[in-house]
């Protein structure tokens, strides 16, 4: 995802543009805001009171953030490999599967520190499968990996429909979801931690797995951008000739990316199987793997990015739920809409400020923007 | 003095802070043939885009037929009558030959007319040009001269009276371009005017009427072609004496170290690319390997250096052999002593959006030297890359500027440091000096002998045929997939152009 | 004779179940053949189906609300030909944005106009399209064979069903046979040509996504003024996506396109008549199975298992204007 533009300062590249790029799908939403007949102001204020006014707010918007470094991750991994994994979302839903076999095992038997460890391991690798089938195809049989995950996406919800109205909801019930785990399976809450800052938390999901976020994202800076694995799939991901003339094996390269990517998409699962529902209903997943493309995006593809995006997600999920309480007329799908205009602005038109903000700077300092011998011009 | 077809005057072009095309003036006569010479880079083809609307230039006054005219898109240098054939074909590879020819040059909203318009305007064509081409052929079953032919057929179909043609030859067998040649002859003859874009010398001097030479986006000179020469044109595009010879001695061949034998290559769609092929290369040589671009060397380097697989024969790499099925994996080859410089280094020397230092260690990233477990050594990698760029004069100095941009050749310069430093036993360059300007190309040259002077076994491919005589220990002829001959350094121009063209093979094989 | 009239019932519903993928696949054709994949097919639906449901509602007229549906879902293509087209934006990325826009604005707008959570109001008769009987329809329903085939396929369905099919010889005559149908093919396999010939790539492609546009908003339509009398949150319900399997599926072919849509409306018109009830050798099939069959066909045809599909050649690049 090379850019055909020239050079801009680090800081301009990194956050200015998105900034603008964000105050912009901010901006529209505001409008759609003010069509319903709300003050987009006054709705501002409660989203953001929403999300950090109390300890509560601060403690959910965490654990929704959780989700979505997990997601976020998941489709930069691939996305680094120039693999745009949709399937995050049906990686995921896999995922819980694993999980579930888990703790239904286990839950009665032996406590959590011991589940967990063993639930990460099968989250991520029924994650990792699911993206593994996707990434075969496409490296052994050339199909596109973004129809084909889309349509494991499909196909995950059929197979999780299938499981959860059929084999794996307890006798006698009616609701399609697993039975209740035992304590066993439930993870320890982080609240805590803002009760440390004094704020009051009545209660509220945040649970260890946010550690677990971001241990993973910096283990996934470590990946990509100190190891020989992350070297070689970025290589792979700005030109698979160079890849191949390098001596870096495409099958291996694409089916690691999309592994890791998948595993990542699975532990996603964790989050609000084992720290929240305590059970795996259907669709549990509810669109976090389509945020992560959001995440991924705004944070430019890099882990702290997609933390501080992850968390700005957050934030707008759990304001919205306040909003939706204080303003009647909009309900949480608003956040549906500014997560499309955020990806919208952040994403497909990433560079419609840019030449914009280049000539802006090529007023003040010429040398700033300097475009040095670019090649393929003058030819 | 026929009038003027076209007069461009004081034409301005610059992208971003590079002046592509400066106060260009220039008067094309009008049923002749002119040709443009110039380096890579000198600003033909921007020029050339200009006039045909391609580009827009930034000052500077386009006449056609002794009339001001402006030229904002192509549909307005259809519209007076100016036709381009491009370097890369401008054709849809899965359309018939007619339906590209009608398109953007229908009649009207449905295509039935056009169809019958175009079939007996062909046919027309065909007669008075000798264009001979069925029209239901689809484009991507059609050799690459046919293909070109469509182009040329397009630009006549939509009235063309001035034809530009931005080097033809490039990707043309010598037949096919002598048959270029004489329909060019055959339009000028019918009074159409005729600019071609070239580097090649010789093409100028076969068949143009009057040449204009441009250098670095400037307008050097222009002269009636037989009233000058090869060697005055070489110096007017270059701006010196070309330093056709680089130094050197005479070679010490040792022991071999490359054996190519029977080797045969076959591309996707299953033709027959390198046919038969056997050579050694000692150490302490340079091999050169001539040819028309297509007739195989490409697929011969990706062949030997493990990319590409071959079908059958046998390639030894210091008395061991090599994986021909194309499964090779290139990083074992580099352990054996194997350095390969791309043709292509855009898109398989380098990535182009990496960090200068990431790409002096590109296929030899899992060389222990840069790694501790699975990691990367960031600071070894660091001090590497300064290294290379001090012992190579790689500019600018800075190896965490991002690889597009630095120049052509201070590109080629990254993958050659990072090839040659490895000390390699076997050194393959395709193409050294492509799109390099002078003063890299003699820094080139120099290292590449040093290497031969080392002692290492060095096979260079070119289509500069300067360039593989002043480089070269022994010359190897290239034509249609097989070695059709061997010369000394020593062989002149026209021998090797003769066995190039494929005149003795065709001869034998009659 | 039961037999016969349950096979003539589940195709009925299979020609009911086929056209909003009929119509949202042709929409596909037209813009991936102009080498812009795009994966909003679902949204621009969406949208077509709430702005149709709602104006039809409000102005107590079916063709306004044809015409709003046709009009917003244009609209949206146009967002994502702005993206993709004019900003080179990632089209993928540009098409997963308006499914967002278009899933959550029905949402709220509906709620906010209607109050109904979501829903828009139920149409009056004369707000929606109604069947069309053929003449004779009723008289020859009781001839063997010929006259429920004639009664219930043939006649008796919406307007929109009888544009739905016509749309298929039409988009081949105008693929095949029209200035800009070439030009449009033209411009998915190769920009560059089109350009070089004189001809904007960039209003080529508009004009196809505004194709697009038009027949995504018909799909919508379809869906809320036909099918269902009235909006319903997330009522398309993945349809885009099969579309865009019935595409890929029919090689991005007009005719293959229908044949593709009416298999796949096939499997979904056998899933809800089979329910529970158990098929004669195979036993009971899961209703899963036949809802996933769609998807897991196209992933075995990607895959090269079943023929080739091979998409326009241009197909998601933004066109750079380079030499």
């Amino acid at each position: 995802m090379s850019t055909p533009y020239a050079k801009l300062p680090a800081w301009a590249d990194y956050g200015l543009i998105p900034l603008i790029n964000l105050s912009v799908a901010f901006i529209v939403a505001g409008f759609v805001v003010m069509l319903v007949g709300e003050n987009p102001f006054r709705a501002a204020v409660i989203l953001v009171e929403g999300a950090f006014g109390k300890g509560t707010g601060i403690a959910f918007t965490l654990f929704y953030a959780t989700t979505f470094i997990f997601t976020g991750l998941s489709v930069a991994v691939a996305a680094h490999c120039s693999l745009f994994n949709i399937g995050t979302e049906g990686q995921a839903y896999i995922g819980g599967l694993g999980i579930a076999l888990v703790c239904l095992s286990f839950d009665s038997v032996l406590p959590w520190w011991a589940i967990f460890p063993m639930a990460i391991v099968a989250a991520a690798v029924f994650g990792a499968a699911w993206g593994f089938i996707p990434a075969y195809l496409q490296a052994k049989r050339g199909s596109h990996i973004v129809i084909t995950t889309i349509m494991f996406n499909f196909i995950a919800a059929s197979v999780m429909v299938y499981l959860l109205v059929g084999a794996l909801k307890p006798a006698g019930s009616q609701a399609p979801q697993t039975r209740n785990f035992l304590p066993g399976a439930e993870l320890p809450k982080l609240n805590w931690i803002i009760e440390l800052f004094g704020a009051k938390i009545r209660s509220a999901p945040l649970n260890i797995c946010f550690l677990l976020a971001l241990v993973m994202a910096f283990l996934v800076w470590l990946l990509i951008w100190r190891t020989k694995l992350g070297y070689e799939m970025r290589t792979y991901g700005h030109s698979p000739k160079a890849a191949r003339y390098a001596g870096i094996s495409e099958t291996r390269i694409i089916l690691t990316a999309m592994m890791i990517s998948g595993a990542l998409a699975g532990m996603m699962a964790l989050n609000p199987v084992m720290g929240d529902q305590h059970n795996v209903a259907i669709d549990f997943v509810s669109g976090a793997g389509y945020v992560g493309i959001a995440v991924a995006l705004m944070g430019r593809l890099h882990p702290v990015g997609i933390v501080l995006a992850a968390i700005l997600f957050g934030m707008l999920y759990q304001g919205g739920a306040e909003l939706a309480f204080e303003m009647p007329a909009i309900s949480r799908d608003m956040i549906v809409i500014i997560q499309g205009l955020v990806i919208l602005f952040a994403g497909a038109l990433e560079h419609m400020f840019r030449p914009y903000i280049q000539a802006l700077f090529a007023s003040f300092s010429p040398k700033s923007v300097g475009m040095q011998a670019v090649n393929g011009k003058g030819a | 003095m026929a009038q003027a077809a076209i007069e461009l005057i004081g034409i301005n072009k610059s992208f971003g802070a590079v002046r592509a095309n400066r106060d260009i003036n220039l008067e094309v006569a009008r049923g002749t043939i002119h040709g443009i010479v110039g380096e890579n880079g000198a600003g033909k083809s921007t020029l050339m885009s200009i006039l045909y609307g391609f580009y827009q230039a930034d000052s500077g006054e386009i006449r056609v037929g002794g009339k001001p005219v402006s030229i904002s898109t192509s549909n307005d240098a259809i519209a007076l009558g100016i036709g381009m054939v491009h370097q890369h074909f401008m054709l849809v590879d899965n359309f018939t030959v007619l339906e590209n020819v009608i398109l953007g040059a229908e009649n009207d909203a449905l295509l039935k007319s056009s169809i019958a318009k175009a079939r007996s305007e062909l046919e027309r064509l065909e007669r008075e040009y000798g264009l001979e081409v069925d029209p239901d052929a689809i484009i991507e079953e059609l050799p690459v001269g046919l293909q070109q032919r469509v182009e040329i057929l397009e630009a006549l179909y939509r009235g063309a009276e001035i034809l530009i043609l931005d080097e033809p030859t490039g990707v043309l067998t010598p037949a096919e371009a002598d048959h270029l040649f004489r329909i060019l002859k055959q339009l000028k003859e019918q009074g159409k005017t005729i600019v071609l874009i070239t580097h090649k010398l010789r093409e100028i001097m076969a068949i143009t009427d009057t040449v204009s030479v441009m250098r670095q986006g400037t307008m050097v000179a222009t002269r009636v072609t037989k009233e000058t020469t090869v060697g005055e044109l070489a110096e007017l595009m270059v701006g010196r004496r070309v330093l056709l010879r680089v130094e050197k001695g005479q070679s010490e061949a040792g022991a071999i170290k490359l054996s190519v034998k029977n080797l045969t290559v076959k591309d996707q769609r299953g033709v027959t690319m390198v046919d038969d092929v056997s050579f050694d290369v000692r150490g302490g040589e340079i091999v050169g390997i001539a040819g028309v671009a297509g007739n195989g060397q490409s697929e011969l380097l990706e062949a030997i250096s493990g990319i590409r697989h071959a079908v059958s024969g046998e390639v030894m790499l210091e008395g061991k052999p090599v994986d021909l099925t194309g499964k090779a994996d290139p990083g074992e080859l580099r352990d054996r002593g194997l350095a390969h410089v791309p043709e292509d280094r855009h898109h398989v020397g380098l990535v182009l959006a990496f960090e200068e230092n990431e790409n002096s260690i590109l296929g030899y990233h899992d060389d222990e030297r840069y790694l501790k477990g699975p990691f990367l050594k960031v600071d070894a990698i660091m001090a590497d890359a300064r290294d290379k760029i001090e012992k190579y004069d790689i500019r600018p100095g800075n190896p965490r500027l991002k690889t597009a941009n630095f120049s052509g050749g201070n590109q080629q310069k990254i993958v050659l440091a990072r090839e040659m430093e490895q000390d390699p036993g076997v050194l393959i360059v395709g193409q050294p000096t492509r799109g390099v300007d002078v003063g890299a190309i003699e820094f080139i040259h120099k290292r590449l002998i040093a290497m031969r002077d080392q002692g290492k076994a060095v096979l260079v491919v070119s289509v500069e045929l300067d360039e593989i005589r002043s480089l070269s220990d022994r010359i190897l002829v290239m034509f249609a997939g097989r070695i059709v001959g061997e010369r000394g350094p020593e062989a002149t121009e026209g021998e090797l152009g003769l066995l190039m063209a494929g005149v003795e093979h065709q001869e034998a094989a009659q | 004779m039961d037999v016969f009239n349950a096979i003539v019932q589940v195709l009925d519903s299979t020609i009911r179940l086929s056209v909003p993928l009929l119509l949202a696949c042709l929409a596909g054709l037209y813009s991936e053949r102009a080498g812009i994949f795009d994966i909003g097919l679902e949204g621009k639906m969406l949208v077509g189906a709430f702005a149709g449901a709602a104006a039809a509602s409000v102005f107590h007229s079916a063709l306004i609300g044809l015409g709003m549906a046709i009009l917003i879902s244009v609209a949206f293509a146009m967002v994502h030909g702005f993206a993709s087209i004019t900003h080179r934006g990632n089209q993928i990325v540009s098409g997963v944005a308006i499914n967002f826009v278009a899933a959550g604005s029905t949402i709220i707008l509906g709620q906010a106009w209607f109050q109904q959570g979501g829903r828009t109001p139920a149409l009056q008769p004369g707000e929606r399209f109604e069947a069309i009987v053929w003449p004779g329809a009723e008289a020859v329903r009781d001839v063997p064979i010929l006259g429920p085939i004639y009664a219930e396929l043939i006649s008796g369905h919406s307007i929109l069903v009888y544009f739905a099919f016509a749309m298929v010889p039409f988009t081949w005559w105008v693929l095949f046979r029209t200035r800009f149908g070439l030009r449009m093919r033209a411009v998915g396999e190769n920009p560059a040509a089109v350009d070089t010939a004189g001809i904007s790539v960039a209003w080529l492609r508009y004009r196809a996504l505004i194709c697009t546009g038009v027949l995504t908003g018909v799909a919508g339509a379809y869906l809320s003024m036909v099918q269902n009398g009235g909006f319903v949150k997330d009522m398309t319900a993945g349809k885009g996506y099969i579309a865009l399997a019935a595409l890929i599926f029919a090689k991005w072919k007009p005719v293959n396109a229908m044949f593709a849509c009416l298999l796949f409306g096939f499997l979904d018109a056998a899933a809800i008549r089979l329910q529970g009830s158990p098929l004669p050798i195979i036993g009971k099939v899961p209703v899963q199975f036949m809802q996933a069959l769609p998807y897991v066909l196209t992933v075995i045809l990607l895959a090269g298992f079943i023929g080739k599909a091979i998409p326009p050649r241009a197909g998601g690049v933004p066109y750079v204007k380079e030499r």
